[in-house]
């Protein structure tokens, strides 16, 4: 009993030993800048940027609609840019799973030396700078570029195609960008796919697309749900796609919360943005951690 | 008859370094209906090929499978009327039990009352009742066998195929299994194809044993005759233990024949169909050999040896003999209780004793 207990306390301290580094590096570097965030959000800015202490809740008030009458008036383009990104974010989760669920299994099958060669390649990009990535697509989208050049030598338009500064360029560069991240969520678990059982639906009469339907996607579902989440969180707040490939033309709310902080220095207003995209996708999480508890659940009776 | 006819089915796979492998060279068999049929040998002789051919996960490269006269090249897996269990069982995960065996229903439209009440009897009918919503990860691996075996035979299909399906049971429940699948396969009267490389579960289950090796079918018929009259070494081998003797004929007399190996060894065996001068091999089982007592034996039905070792196994001993030559002899001594086991004792000078009536011979292979 005594030698189980010290072993028993023993473990717990060592096991605090572990945990001390994270628990101060997320203490010092994650939640105490939320705080001052959530602080900001309701304060009223600064002239000249930082922020006055009074409570001021019409940092919020100016994006979803009760602003201070006298002062500001109520403008529905942030919300409607809000809904943009949501949209954008959804887009980009959409094409990317459409990209990389079909590529999982077609890697899944390959041979070992293939496979770890391409796994090689789909993290190669991450060796390269993103800022010089993006500007790649600069060059490749605009009217005098790469794509509107070999379209145009090859006589199948006559007048330069727009795609830069307009949402499908941003939706392409995000996806180019998120690919690994849906990749390597997907393809963990479409590799652990047990093959014999699409044999054994097959062998119970099933077709191809019921086989596909009733076993395949219910079983890769954590995968495409887990790297549709890894995706979308971090495509909700991007601001590097859109201020490169977007222009003015394209805003998304990341960009709004950059010229918040740097531009208009009004720090209490891209606080309050940021943290009603931090509060949408906390939703979103929810949601599903609230659904994967269930199946849980229904899976123990 | 001419219920599923293999007939001469060719099959070849490449390995990676380019060298063909005969997985199945010109395997014919004439599937008769309700039996129970094992495909019986060492793993690589092409027998899950063959089931996974059967079954359509896989295509013949030459030859045809024959359902009742119709042939069944080019129809997909999903559409034979034949199901598998496989040797995991192949349970799906996400589903209850009671989903899993309604799961071939469901795909073909079967309306819920009909499908409720058929899952219902495959429960019973594999003792499950009650178990419904349960998953697979809860069930033990006799439970989960049994849940494959309901979820295939609730489609009533023609050819029940079973791969290796009691390969992952303790000794045991792999007992308990082979008599409860015999039995069903007897109440339910469909055809039955077992994959096994397990010879005493092939004996102990099936009508009839088709022997493969190297992707060739060896011998097929009944199991006593399969054990009884072996067609060649191979099968001698590998069904049950045998004691191989090679040489020629050298003496005729009536049925009794005298055959003298290489090392000059002479021993009786009593046949039809042989003629001096012809190679054969002698199947001597464990069963049929004893230790003589002193002064007994017949000309040639005996073999001097020592004992090398005795391996008491429960109610007989395995007593190894060397017989001369670098070879060894098994036979199976009975055990008893107290004392009489020196005779047995390694160490100890034996004649062992064979009836020549107890003797198959084999044709020597291209003699």
């Amino acid at each position: 009993m005594i030698a189980g207990d010290t072993v028993r306390s023993r473990r717990r301290r060592a096991l605090l030993l572990l945990l001390a580094p994270v628990t101060l590096l997320l203490g010092v570097f994650f939640l105490v800048p939320l705080g001052i965030m959530v602080v900001y959000s309701v304060l009223e800015p600064g002239l000249y940027g930082g922020v006055e202490w009074t409570w001021y809740p019409f940092n919020y008030g100016r994006i979803l609609g009760w602003p201070l009458n006298d002062y500001e008036e109520f403008d529905p383009i942030y919300l409607s840019i809000f809904l943009g990104s949501l949209k954008i974010a959804c887009l980009t989760v959409l094409f990317s799973l459409l990209i990389c669920y079909p590529a999982a299994f077609w890697v899944s099958r390959m041979g070992e030396r293939r496979k770890n060669f391409v796994l090689f390649l789909i993290t190669l990009p991450f060796f390269a700078n993103l800022l010089v990535r993006i500007y790649a697509w600069l060059l490749l989208l605009r009217p005098t570029g790469f794509i509107n050049t070999l379209l145009q030598g090859l006589g199948l338009i006559a007048q330069p195609l727009d795609m830069l500064f307009t949402s499908f360029a941003v939706v392409l560069g995000m996806v180019y960008i998120f690919t690994p991240f849906m990749f390597l969520p997907i393809y963990a678990n479409v590799e652990k796919l047990d093959y014999s059982l699409v044999r054994a639906s097959q062998d119970l009469g099933a077709t191809p697309l019921q086989t596909f339907l009733r076993v395949i996607l219910p079983l890769t579902a954590p995968g495409i749900v887990g790297g549709s989440i890894i995706v979308f969180i971090p495509a909700l707040g991007n601001f590097i796609v859109p201020a490169f490939l977007g222009g003015s033309k394209v805003q998304m709310t990341g960009n709004l919360i950059e010229r918040s902080f740097l531009q208009s220095r009004d720090w209490p207003f891209g606080a309050a943005l940021a943290l009603l995209i931090m509060a949408s996708v906390v939703l979103v999480l929810m949601i599903q951690l609230t659904r994967a508890a269930r199946t849980q659940t229904k899976g123990a009776v | 008859m001419g219920f599923l006819q293999i007939a001469s089915a060719h099959k070849a796979y490449h390995t990676p370094e380019g060298a063909q492998v005969r997985a199945l060279d010109d395997v014919t068999i004439d599937v008769r209906n309700n039996e129970f049929l094992t495909l019986l040998g060492p793993s690589g002789c092409g027998k899950t090929t063959l089931l996974k051919c059967i079954a359509g996960f896989e295509d013949l490269d030459g030859g045809d499978l024959l359902l009742e006269g119709r042939s069944l090249k080019g129809v997909p897996a999903h559409r034979r009327p034949f199901n598998t269990v496989f040797q995991n069982y192949a349970l799906f995960p996400h589903m209850t039990i009671a989903q899993n065996i309604g799961y071939g229903l469901d795909v073909a439209g079967v309306r819920k009352p009909e499908r409720d009440r058929r899952v219902g009897e495959a429960l019973e009918m594999v003792g499950l009742s009650g178990f419904d919503s349960r998953r697979p990860a809860q069930l033990s691996g006799g439970q989960q066998q049994r849940v494959a075996l309901a979820r295939s035979l609730v489609l009533k299909p023609r050819v029940l195929l079973l791969d290796e399906p009691l390969s992952a049971l303790d000794r045991k429940m792999r007992e308990t299994m082979q008599i409860e699948l015999k039995n069903l396969q007897h109440s339910v009267g469909i055809t039955f194809i077992f994959v096994t490389h397990d010879q005493e579960e092939a004996l102990a289950m099936s009508d009839r044993i088709a022997v493969l090796s190297n992707g060739r079918l060896q011998q097929i018929g009944r199991s006593t005759e399969v054990y009884d009259t072996p067609a060649n070494e191979f099968v001698a081998n590998f069904v049950g233990t045998s004691n191989l003797f090679t040489g020629r004929v050298t003496e005729r007399n009536d049925r009794l024949l005298t055959i003298e190996t290489a090392n000059g060894r002479r021993l009786a065996a009593r046949s039809d169909g042989f003629a001096v001068g012809d190679g054969v091999t002698l199947v001597l089982r464990p069963e049929h050999l004893r230790i003589a007592e002193p002064g007994e034996g017949g000309a040639g039905c005996t073999i001097e040896g020592t004992v090398k070792d005795a391996v008491f196994v429960g109610s007989i001993v395995h007593v190894h003999v060397d017989v001369g030559f670098g070879r060894t002899a098994i036979l199976h001594h009975r055990h008893e209780r107290a004392g009489a086991s020196a005779a047995v004792a390694p160490g100890a000078s034996v004649r062992i004793a064979y009836s020549p009536e107890s003797v198959h011979l084999i044709a020597a292979a291209g003699g």
